[in-house]
């Protein structure tokens, strides 16, 4: 286990910036940025549209250590067009990924928070996520494990739900969201018939972190609390690190893909459609789980919800 | 172009492609030998099932035909947006799909897309967009979203996005605008059969897309971005 002794306790890793969230995670001053604000590297598309730039475009990007160990970290800011990817936005994550396939830190952590391709700069932004896409999956094929974390205000959505789900592994509090089509978005398209985005109960069981957990499509539920999150991080670095273990006694979490793994990935998303495909709302699958009392679920905090829930996943 | 002229086009010796439910899978005969083709008809809107299904194909072609080529046909109007689809993880279903064709990529398989009808958003980006050569018809349509649906969510004047499109290819709709900024590398004219032997076999290492964006000064700062994060 981690020593986790004087640290700070209790930041809200939801209402944190991107900035505050990366100072929370990584060992004191360990954070180096990569084309920080003094670059004034900012978005060339968004002024001939009348729109407020960033010195940063909206994600900071850099090195530092956790726990001891080098990790490469980025952090989208959920307060600049909601984290949204455009041209800049997301070459300096392409980047990023690919300074790790050199660089071989422990982990690159990614704090994802983003409605997914910045529509004033759409085409581009679509590319670009295609682009991060490949360099995850080239990073992860280099044996550098690729850790998501997920828990701000935007949620994690459109094509960055892609993004996400191509990690080794995801952390995710209560409040984080996670899926492809915004709530808001299939409401405007399909009919508020089709879902009510204005239900935040109803969202919340559909996208939200104990649902996605639940499911197996994050690995770990944590407390909003930043310390939560890095001492998950931690124990899944520390883990990876570890001399003793052999790579097939690491966690499955962390594999490298292999025709096994896909296979098996395969299986069980075959079987949560064969089991859920019928369901209409989150606690129908979960009483699909048997687990006792499902409409209770989204009431319980965390420590309450896995005493409920420990012996159905 | 009608999905079974276009594979009669593509493959004048034989294919043993068929449509199910708007989903194509099955393998086609060109003068550089058999390849794998998988993709989409009529629109198709991608759902659990359907990435579900075309995942299936990729990891058979990967167990069964090693090295085998496989050619991506493109006719999508996106995900599905639906309430089911997002309370399943449909990301997750995509990112299955990605993943399944990065490993085919890694084991030594060559990705080939032709978009033919439409290629939109998060449908494209969940296959057509893993190949290593993105090629299209005349007549393929590629967005993230029409410039009126654009406006309303931006809040910017619909006037103001038409005036703007006719000199930057970074937002508006269109084949010429994805080809400028190195998303998609050329357009195919007939006959088809030869542009798809041409480009089998064709050695690529990463992805181009970036350089194609600069040399075709479409996307100007996605190279050197991503360069200096790498270098500095």
């Amino acid at each position: 286990m981690s020593d986790l002794s004087g640290l700070r306790r209790g930041q809200s890793y939801y209402e944190a910036t991107a900035r505050s969230r990366i100072s929370g995670l990584l060992d004191s001053n360990s954070f180096q940025e990569l084309l920080g604000p003094a670059d004034r590297l900012t978005s060339p598309h968004l002024e001939p549209l009348g729109q407020p730039c960033s010195f940063n475009d909206g994600i900071i990007i850099g090195s530092g250590k956790l726990h001891g160990l080098s990790v490469l970290i980025a952090s989208q800011e959920g307060g600049f067009m909601g984290g949204a990817v455009g041209e800049v936005h997301g070459a300096k994550l392409t980047g990023l990924l690919e300074r790790a396939v050199n660089e071989k830190p422990a982990a690159v952590l990614l704090l994802l928070e983003s409605g997914g391709v910045r529509l004033h700069e759409a085409n581009a932004g679509l590319i670009a996520i295609s682009e991060v896409i490949r360099a995850l999956l080239s990073t992860r094929a280099a044996g550098i494990p690729v850790v998501g974390l997920i828990g701000g205000a935007n949620g994690c959505f459109g094509g960055m739900g892609i993004v996400a789900r191509c990690c080794d592994t995801l952390i995710i509090n209560e409040e984080g969201r996670l899926g492809l089509s915004g709530p808001d978005v299939i409401e405007t398209t399909m009919g508020v018939e089709e879902f009510d985005s204005n239900d935040r109960a109803l969202v919340w069981r559909t996208v939200g972190g104990k649902h996605r957990y639940l499911l197996g499509e994050v690995q770990h539920l944590v407390e909003d609390d930043i310390e939560a999150f890095r001492a998950t991080a931690i124990n899944i670095i520390d883990e990876v690190q570890s001399p003793c273990l052999e790579p097939l006694e690491r966690s499955s979490e962390l594999q490298k893909l292999t025709l096994e793994s896909l296979q098996q990935e395969h299986l069980d998303l075959s079987r949560r459609l064969e089991n859920y495909g019928h369901c209409q709302d989150g606690t129908e699958i979960w009483s699909e789980m048997c687990i006792d009392d499902p409409e209770k679920l989204p009431l319980m905090d965390i420590p309450r919800f896995f005493k409920a829930v420990e012996n159905n996943i | 172009m009608k999905i079974d002229t276009l594979l009669n086009e593509l493959f004048p010796g034989e294919h043993s492609v068929i449509n199910t439910d708007n989903i194509l899978t099955g393998f086609g005969m060109t003068s550089k030998g058999e390849i794998a083709v998988m993709g989409t008809t009529d629109h198709l809107a991608i759902g659990v099932d359907t990435a579900l299904i075309l995942a299936d194909f990729v990891l058979e072609v990967i167990k069964d035909r090693p090295g085998q080529p496989i050619l991506m046909l493109v006719d999508t109007q996106g995900q599905r947006l639906s309430l089911k689809d997002e309370l399943l993880g449909i990301n997750g279903y995509l990112a299955h799909l990605v993943k399944c064709l990065e490993l085919a990529r890694q084991q030594g398989h060559q990705l080939i897309t032709l978009v033919y009808s439409e290629a939109v958003s998060g449908g494209f980006l969940a296959f057509g967009m893993m190949a290593d050569e993105i090629h299209t018809l005349p007549q393929g349509k590629v967005r993230v979203m029409n410039l009126p649906a654009m406006s309303r969510i931006t809040k910017l004047p619909l006037e103001q996005l038409q005036e703007l499109s006719s000199t930057s290819a970074i937002f508006a709709p269109g084949i010429e605008n994805f080809i400028k900024l190195g998303g998609v590398q050329t357009v195919w004219r007939q006959p088809l059969a030869e542009q798809l032997v041409k480009v089998i076999g064709v050695e690529t290492s990463a992805d181009q897309r970036r350089q194609n964006g600069l040399l075709r000064q479409g996307r100007k700062l996605a190279c050197s971005v991503a360069k200096r994060v790498n270098a500095g």
